[in-house]
């Protein structure tokens, strides 16, 4: 867990004032399938978008589609933040969209396939009523009609 | 608020009938969203794999991740990870 010391400041201030979402219970979906056999898509929120894709704004909370074919050093980052050290996103996308990692859990065959698409999403959401309403549950339809059984997420 | 952004969409994700999992930097934010399974991790922001041009660690972190698709406690699942690669960051 990253404490909230490692943060600057002004992060700092805002973390503690700042309540957030709570729920009391989780939804759940089994995994159905031995993993050899899933379908695999990936989401991220490091805001990571494509050359000729709308860069993500502030709050932004609409997801850019990731075809699964390009190569990571494509992938522009798009969440600039005085929070951390984006040096290392830069020179490895997979820190946050593990990409090529998935692709070699393919070729080992311990994952069914990986998705031919994934999705990527800003992460400084302050007021996400329209990610909990919009487009989270539209992407969560889109990888479901692709048949995808297992979504990987990570922060940055 | 990255934290509390992956927990929402993994939230509608697995409400659409998809199995999730989550990394998380902030314990407390995914205590709160209550994502179905994450994986707590000792890294800084930006830095939710461990390290860059580190496949060794970044798989080892994903598999414990994996791992907790076949916990059969009900969910939320939110477990520290084991991964004995420390690093400097």
């Amino acid at each position: 867990m990253a404490p909230l010391r490692k943060l600057d400041p002004f992060s700092r201030f805002f973390m503690k004032l700042y309540r957030g979402v709570r729920y009391e219970a989780s939804p759940h979906t089994p995994l159905r399938l031995p993993l050899n056999r899933c379908r695999v898509a990936l989401i991220t929120t490091a805001g990571f978008f494509l050359d000729g894709q709308k860069p993500f704004e502030g709050g932004d909370c609409s997801y850019r589609e990731i075809p699964n074919a390009i190569q990571t050093q494509a992938l522009i980052n798009g969440h600039k933040s005085a929070a951390y050290d984006e040096r290392g996103l830069e020179t490895d996308p997979n820190l946050a969209f593990p990409l090529d990692r998935f692709k070699e859990l393919e070729t080992e065959s311990k994952i069914g396939s990986v998705n031919h698409r994934h999705f990527s999403f800003m992460g400084s959401i302050t007021k996400p009523d329209v990610l909990i309403t919009q487009s989270a549950p539209e992407v969560g339809r889109i990888l479901k009609a692709d048949g995808v059984d297992v979504v990987f997420l990570t922060p940055v | 608020m990255c934290n509390q952004s992956v927990g929402l969409i993994q939230r509608a994700v697995e409400a659409s009938g998809i199995s999730t999992v989550s990394i998380t930097l902030i314990e407390d934010i995914t205590k709160k969203v209550k994502p179905p399974r994450a994986l707590s991790v000792p890294y800084g922001f930006g830095h939710p794999l461990g390290e860059p041009n580190n496949p060794e660690l970044q798989h080892a972190i994903i598999a414990e991740a994996l791992s907790l698709l076949a916990d059969e406690t009900s969910p939320p699942i939110l477990k520290s990870s084991n991964v004995n690669l420390k690093i400097n960051l």
